[in-house]
């Protein structure tokens, strides 16, 4: 489709968005990351049955946890979408690297001096 | 197994703010099966204790370990080495374990990490419900395996009250009269004449009343 997304976005597969798990994306901050966007499948329509469904609740949970830690919850969504919406996908990973690059970088690597430039990670 | 809930993030991080060096301690045991304590919770908290560290720009060493159990000396020993260089302790295990970790390090601060809840079974994942209060006697030979003092919340001997109404509890709708179930029990098992005879008071001797309990059995101190 040659659709553009902003580069600055790496994308971590994983065979199911239940395979990730809290501290997947707890990680993921401590590392660094600015911004986490888990994009799993269509609510319904998920292989595993409820893996994604499973993947909202841990996601809402590690968006509490940000948020009381002083990272901020508004830097991890999740996404549904099937594979057919590419096009929605390049959207929404450009409108989300806008929103963090509006955010700033993430607290974490403001305090260990690591804010060159923003990157956003996305799991698919 | 008892079961406990974690407490909230702000609790723990409030108590331990001011402090560098941390250790969180899970229990392999009951916690670990109510997913409120084990291994797993202590990674979790600990990321979310060094997320909070790392944004308030402190420096702050937050470790994890997780115990068989952190009911026995024998387990609590494996932290002897090196309980010396933390500030404190956020124990994830129950109220037990958070004692007698306080107990055997005695001049170390041990925060407990979880509400300690209930004795009780999983209906199913994240659900769990009471089913014994440890009175110290136990009279589920005589109530078709069903606890009148866990289960009744009246704690009653000779129900159901008044107010049970089609099968639940006048507390709330959505509990179960313990008496019903266990008329249904007797029921099924064809034991209806015991509500024939009322049951005599129940020995209170070993539950609460006499201060905290200890058990003694001899034939297996060493």
């Amino acid at each position: 489709m040659r659709l553009q997304y902003p580069p600055n976005v790496r994308i971590i597969e994983v065979p199911c968005t239940g395979k990730v798990d809290v501290m997947h994306l707890l990680m993921a901050f401590e590392y660094g990351a600015d911004g986490v966007i888990v994009v799993g499948c269509l609510e319904g329509d998920c292989h595993y049955s409820a893996g994604n469904l499973y993947a909202k609740k841990r996601v809402n949970r590690v968006k509490e946890i940000l948020d009381k830690v002083g990272v901020g919850g508004e830097r991890l969504a999740m996404y549904n979408l099937s594979s057919g919406m590419g096009g929605r996908f390049a959207e929404i990973v450009r409108e989300i690297t806008e929103k963090i690059m509006e955010l700033g970088p993430s607290p974490i690597r403001v305090a260990t001096g690591k804010a060159t430039g923003p990157i956003a990670e996305v799991t698919t | 197994m008892i079961k406990a809930v974690p407490k909230p993030l702000e609790e723990i991080l409030d108590q331990v703010k001011d402090f560098t060096k941390v250790l969180i301690a899970g229990c392999d045991g009951c916690v670990t099966v109510c997913e409120a304590g084990g291994l797993k919770e202590v990674k979790v908290l600990a990321s979310a204790l060094r997320l909070y560290f790392t944004q308030a720009g402190k420096q702050a060493q937050i470790d994890e370990t997780s115990l068989t159990r952190q009911c026995e000396k024998e387990y609590l020993a494996q932290l002897s080495d090196k309980m010396d260089i933390y500030d404190a302790v956020v124990s994830l295990a129950c109220g037990c374990g958070v004692q007698y970790m306080a107990e055997m390090y005695n001049n170390k601060i041990i925060y407990p990490g979880v509400d300690t809840c209930f004795l009780g079974v999983n209906e199913e994942r994240g659900l769990y419900v009471e089913r014994c209060q440890a009175c110290g006697r136990c009279i589920l030979a005589e109530t078709g395996g069903i606890c009148p003092i866990a289960r009744c919340s009246k704690r009653m001997l000779n129900g159901p009250c008044g107010g049970s109404d089609k099968g639940k509890c006048e507390i709330n709708k959505d509990i179960p009269c313990g008496w019903e179930l266990i008329y249904e029990r007797l029921k099924t098992l064809g034991q209806l004449d015991r509500f024939e005879k009322p049951v005599d008071p129940k020995d209170w001797s070993t539950s609460r009343d006499g201060g905290p309990r200890t058990i003694v059995r001899e034939d297996l101190r060493i």
